[in-house]
């Protein structure tokens, strides 16, 4: 004992050696920042392409001497085509926002209580369960497609909203309760156990304590399922045949053309179409992956 | 009655190489982003300065539709008008454009990074997300213990990886797998089948050949494909198994 008290000084020592390299990093922390803008140019390359087609001329973005940027800078472009003869655009957009909201909220409702239960009850044929709710995940959208479009005849949907909402939730769905499946599977049932000993009801215990830990989940959950419908594109190209009811993602094929395409509209909406999703991803992007579990957790 | 179907497909001459096709395309671009996105998720794990901002630009891939992210990598790598085509010789890496789409190989080359570019927003996300789950006392205890930075990352993080890991593979595959719009819009206007898998030759199939009932057995063929590989990786890394 006492021929070890004078190392024993040693582990605060190396206790603040850790905390001042913390508190110095910042300067070799900017390496990273470079690493990061290298990276993140990396990944916006095409989208900066995109936006400064989205300004060129008609003529310009068919030029065989391709320019880096407009040499005559057109933003009449993002007027224009909403007003063309190839798409009604505002409904398209319309379209896509009532599809994806609707769809989403179905899935988060059906998928939360799902995941839930796969996580908490060892019911029997269990993994069976998660195992066809994966197959649904796997079957191939463009010949699905052609088989629902049959059934939406049948029951007089077909070319509606409603067809292309109940479509979009039931793609996303096995996804959604795969995801909240694994987020809830790390949430210790002792948890939940301690806080019914403490007087919570089964479903208090679910809303106080379970639902706030499984946020980063269930905000993973629901940003894919908006991008997922929101882009959706084969199955809403041979349901949708009105031209109003179709999404954007539809309608920008309308511009490309087997002789002439109007790469600028193509881009200009392309752009429209990604900036909601953009917004909506920078506003929850923080809770994404929030360190919710490390104060309650131990 | 329709088996007479699946038996026209086997004997397709072309099907041997489209299926090498299909086996190179899973696996390669399934392989390449998961670890591609795992470094990535670690980075962007660590804490610096603009890394919120560098995070939401390694979103707009994933917020981009896949069909306009295609489409823009198809313009720019275009021969005639593409940009990209144009820098490439401009900082002489090319003497003269190269027409990556249009020869199957190369066609096939640049589907495949497209498909790496657009999978790997998401499977960072995943991870991520998984790696905030991880309790900072555990990573702190390793810390005190003087474990170093290699074993940390994989007796530490990984194990505790796992679930989120094995979600983020399965949805690759079968996204990877039934993914139609990159191969349609790269390789898509090629001749013959030679850079098709076995998703995009369903399609053609279906449109540019006429051929609905071959369509039809090609793609329960896929769908009994992408099952076994499924099945496989579940039985070999049991992600579902209770610690």
């Amino acid at each position: 004992m006492t021929t070890q008290a004078p190392v024993a000084p040693a582990p605060p020592v190396s206790g603040t050696t850790a905390k001042t390299r913390r508190v110095s990093a910042p300067r070799r922390r900017w390496g990273l920042t470079a690493i990061g803008i290298v990276v993140a140019f990396f990944f916006l390359v095409p989208y900066v392409v995109m936006l400064l087609g989205s300004f060129k001329t008609k003529k310009e973005i068919l030029s065989i001497e391709p320019t880096y940027l407009p040499t005559q800078w057109q933003p009449q472009n993002y007027v224009t085509m909403w007003d063309t003869p190839e798409t009604p655009l505002p409904f398209n957009l319309i379209s896509t926002v009532a599809i994806s909201a609707a769809a989403t909220v179905l899935v988060l409702l059906v998928a939360i209580p799902a995941a839930y239960y796969t996580s908490r009850r060892r019911f029997p044929g269990r993994l069976a369960f998660l195992f066809l709710v994966l197959i649904t995940q796997m079957l191939q959208p463009t010949v699905l497609a052609v088989g629902l479009v049959r059934q939406f005849l049948a029951i007089g949907i077909h070319d509606t909203w409603l067809a292309m909402i109940l479509v979009n939730a039931a793609f996303n769905l096995s996804f959604a309760v795969w995801i909240l499946h694994s987020f809830f599977a790390t949430i210790p049932v002792a948890l939940e156990e301690a806080a019914m000993l403490d007087g919570l009801s089964h479903f208090q215990v679910l809303r106080k304590i379970t639902l706030p830990l499984v946020w980063p989940g269930i905000v993973t959950a629901t940003i894919f399922t908006v991008v997922a419908c929101w882009n959706e594109f084969a199955a809403s190209l041979v349901i949708l045949t009105t031209d109003a009811n179709q999404p954007l993602s539809v309608a920008l094929t309308k511009f490309v053309g087997q002789y002439a395409t109007s790469w600028h509209y193509v881009f200009g909406i392309s752009v429209v179409s990604i900036v909601p999703v953009a917004i909506l991803f920078a506003l929850i992007e923080r809770r994404l992956v929030g360190g919710l579990t490390a104060g309650s957790v131990k | 009655m329709g088996l007479a179907n699946y038996r026209r497909v086997f004997e397709n001459d072309g099907l041997p190489q489209v299926l090498i096709n299909t086996a190179v395309w899973v696996a390669g671009v399934v392989f390449v982003t998961v670890v591609l996105s795992m470094a990535l998720a670690q980075f962007l794990n660590k804490d610096f300065p603009g890394r919120r901002a560098i995070r939401l630009a390694i979103l707009i891939p994933w917020a981009a539709s896949v069909v306009m992210t295609t489409t823009v990598f198809y313009y720019m790598l275009e021969p005639n008008v593409g940009i990209l085509n144009k820098f490439l010789v401009q900082i002489n890496v090319l003497d003269e454009t190269f027409g990556f789409t249009k020869r199957p190989v190369s066609a096939f080359a640049v589907a495949m990074a497209v498909g790496v570019f657009v999978s790997v927003p998401f499977t960072t996300y995943t991870i991520l997300a998984g790696l905030g789950t991880i309790p900072d006392e555990i990573l702190e205890a390793a810390d005190v213990d003087g474990v170093n930075r290699w074993q940390r990352y994989t007796r530490i993080v990984l194990p505790q990886l796992r679930g989120t890991l094995a979600v983020a593979v399965i949805i690759n595959i079968i996204n990877v797998f039934n993914s139609l719009p990159i191969l349609r819009i790269i390789t898509g206007d090629l001749p013959g089948i030679k850079a098709d898998t076995t998703t995009s030759l369903t399609f053609k199939l279906l449109t540019l050949y006429r051929e609905p009932a071959l369509a039809q057995a090609l793609s329960v063929f896929n769908f009994g494909l992408v099952l076994v590989i499924i099945a496989i990786y579940m039985a070999v890394t049991r992600p579902m198994r209770e610690d």
